[in-house]
């Protein structure tokens, strides 16, 4: 099947603007992009290349992608010790009350954490994308 | 059993009256397909909860968890913290970026006919399978609840299809919200109380409840009776396969539920993106403290009524209505079996309405007629034809089926097929530039065919004789839905994919240009 959109999609063909190439799809190439929205009000290159662009998307990453790799590994620590260390899993803390059952409740404690820091976080990223739709005159 | 069909049908009147409220309110594409993108964050939260925790969850959880104690509850972890992905990677950009549909986000910078026919395929296979999971949960509780009213298997699955139709058709996403919020409220309420009951019921002592549950005796399947700790893993997840088939799980759950249609289409229905966000966490506490609370439910129904006796009374699907019973009598028993039905009606309400929105605005309008309305109103005529379909399918379906496997099992065979399929693309098309229309088709197919042979060739479907040794596809499949998405893109070139990135990235973090909250 990736074979076939290969052929479909591997040749381009150039239309009457020189340095508009696109992918042959076999439709006119208006019809072959969405237009949903009015969307060339903006100047969205100019947009993106702004100083207040770069810092938003920076400050995101430097959140997103920690905390995305931090639940990430939290989480499958749980279902690979539960698989592959059971006596550890199965060790008694208190009462009959397990390693595994505290730890797989913990998994909730610590989601609702991330995302009471995550909406902090997110406070301070609207403040920055603020900034960056106020360089776009109206 | 009167009592149940009594307030089962009081839950109908409500929802009724909710759908005449909202057809009269219901006017233009946005209303229908978005509720006016006007909700709050809170009723948007509760929505998505609604929408979320399904017969698996409810009827389900329990099962497993009764019947195979802790590894039933790595469900319970798994859903909740799939919504990590929800919030931190997809939902924000999606009500930024989007207008009704899943597909809307990759057909915003890729040649939108091949992707939303695929989306479009994609998001009705997902529904199937999570609707039948549904149907199947219907079928176990009326053939076990409404026995003695005269009431038969096929006429109680056909009522609900009817009601899912009429909820879709004449309320719209408007209705189905506050389906969703009501039954949600229901739902909490009764978990609440049952939870309740199973603590008095051991004298509000946890230790006593835990003891309990340190040893809970059962017939094997050797047929001899056996005690055993319920709170140790394994007693679901065996080797050789076991832990493979454990992570293999998790990865179908926490990757999922960010792929999940019906779930995406909730974040258009709020004015913004930080409404988006704060819905997501709304819908969380709501969601975990569900979760948690099914260790009382599944446990409870270990211990207080026993494996043997649910085997005997309608299998694993029931645990949670029998506890009901065996802790507060038939009237209780009515009321949370009546919130079980509830609990599925509002889900396959939310499933067909997102199959619907998907094959009226993808396929109909963008594929097939390159994204024009011939008529006004055309979009919404078409996706209230298409619900009428879609329930006429699924009762169909249900009654050809009947209830057989563990309906949290079926689900999360919903969500492997999720994960693999739009997971890959939905992440790709939002964060990587070079990613193209090849790279969306190929992955989406991949993930699609792969996910679903594999589930074909597993011990589920083959039994004994499986080629492929797990339950959940998920393991191999996601990694395939990505590496499609890869490779396609990697083999093609599409300046103009690259170029619109610009655009969508800038919408999709600051939100300019994104579609508004109608007025009214």
């Amino acid at each position: 099947m990736c074979a076939a959109a290969v052929n479909a999609f591997g040749t381009t063909r150039c239309l009457s603007a020189p340095n508009v190439c696109v992918p042959y799809t076999g439709l006119s190439t208006l019809e072959s992009y969405d237009n949903m929205q009015n969307e060339s009000r903006h100047d969205w290159e100019r947009l993106a290349a702004t100083a207040e662009f770069k810092t938003l998307l920076r400050a995101k990453a430097r959140f997103i992608v920690p905390a995305t790799v931090f639940f990430i590994v939290y989480y499958f620590a749980l279902p690979l010790l539960v698989g592959y260390a059971p006596a550890l899993m199965a060790k008694k803390v208190f009462g009959v009350v397990n390693v595994a059952y505290l730890f797989a409740l913990s998994q909730f404690f610590v989601a609702w954490a991330l995302a009471w820091l995550y909406v902090r976080a997110a406070g301070r990223f609207d403040k920055l994308a603020a900034a960056v739709i106020a360089k776009e005159p109206r | 059993m009167s009592h149940a069909l009594l307030m089962f049908l009081g839950f109908i009147a409500i929802t009724l009256w909710i759908t005449w409220w909202a057809a009269r309110r219901s006017s233009g594409s946005s209303q229908f397909f978005a509720a006016g993108r006007s909700l709050k964050a809170w009723q948007n939260g509760i929505a998505v909860a609604g929408d979320y925790m399904s017969a698996a969850s409810f009827l389900g959880i329990a099962g497993i968890i009764a019947f195979q104690g802790y590894d039933g509850f790595m469900y319970s972890v798994g859903w909740l913290v799939a919504y990590l992905t929800v919030l931190l990677l997809v939902a924000e950009p999606l009500r930024n970026a989007g207008k009704y549909t899943m597909a809307d986000v990759l057909a915003y910078r890729l040649s939108p006919r091949p992707v939303r026919a695929m989306g479009a395929l994609s998001t009705i296979t997902v529904s199937t399978f999570y609707m039948i999971a549904q149907m199947v949960g219907a079928g176990a509780l009326v053939s076990l609840l409404l026995k003695d009213t005269g009431i038969s298997y096929q006429t109680a699955v056909t009522g609900i299809g009817v009601l899912m139709i009429v909820y879709v058709v004449f309320g719209g996403m408007l209705a189905t919200t506050w389906v969703q919020i009501v039954k949600a409220i229901l739902l909490i309420a009764g978990t609440i109380l049952l939870s309740i009951l199973v603590l008095a019921h051991y004298g509000f002592s946890l230790g006593a409840f835990f003891d309990a549950i340190g040893q809970v005796t059962y017939t094997n399947a050797q047929g001899a009776r056996v005690t055993q700790d319920f709170m140790t893993p394994g007693l679901r997840y065996t080797p050789p396969y076991g832990a493979l088939d454990l992570v293999s799980l998790g990865m179908a759950l926490i990757f999922g539920t960010a792929g999940l249609p019906h779930i995406l289409v909730r974040f258009y229905t709020v004015p913004d993106a930080r409404t988006a966000r704060n819905s997501v966490v709304w819908a969380m506490l709501i969601i975990g403290g569900f979760y948690i609370l099914t260790t009382f439910l599944g446990f409870g129904a270990a211990t207080i009524v026993g494996r043997d006796f649910i085997a005997a009374n309608g299998g694993t699907n029931m645990s949670a209505p029998l506890l009901a019973r065996a802790l507060a009598g038939d009237l209780f028993f009515a009321f949370i079996s009546a919130i079980a039905f509830a609990t599925i009606l509002a889900v396959v309400a939310g499933l067909t309405i997102s199959a619907s929105t998907s094959f009226a605005h993808d396929f109909w309008t963008n594929v097939l007629h390159h994204g024009r309305e011939r008529r006004e109103g055309e979009e919404v005529r078409v996706a209230r034809v298409t619900a009428f379909f879609v329930g006429a399918i699924s009762i169909l379906i249900a009654i050809v089926l009947g209830p057989t496997a563990n309906v949290a099992f079926l689900v999360a065979l919903a969500f492997a097929v999720a994960a693999s399929a739009n997971l890959p693309v939905i992440v790709l098309s939002l964060f990587w530039r070079r990613f193209n229309t090849a790279g969306a088709v190929c992955g989406l197919a991949t993930g699609l065919v792969s996910s679903l042979v594999l589930i074909a060739l597993s011990p589920s479907i083959m039994k004994g004789g499986a080629i492929f040794p797990l339950e959940n596809p998920g393991i191999v499949s996601i990694p395939l839905g990505f590496l499609g998405a890869v490779l396609g893109t990697l083999l093609t070139r599409e300046p103009r994919a690259e170029q619109k990135f610009t655009e969508l990235s800038v919408r999709a973090n600051t939100g300019l240009g994104a579609e508004r909250a109608a007025s009214h």
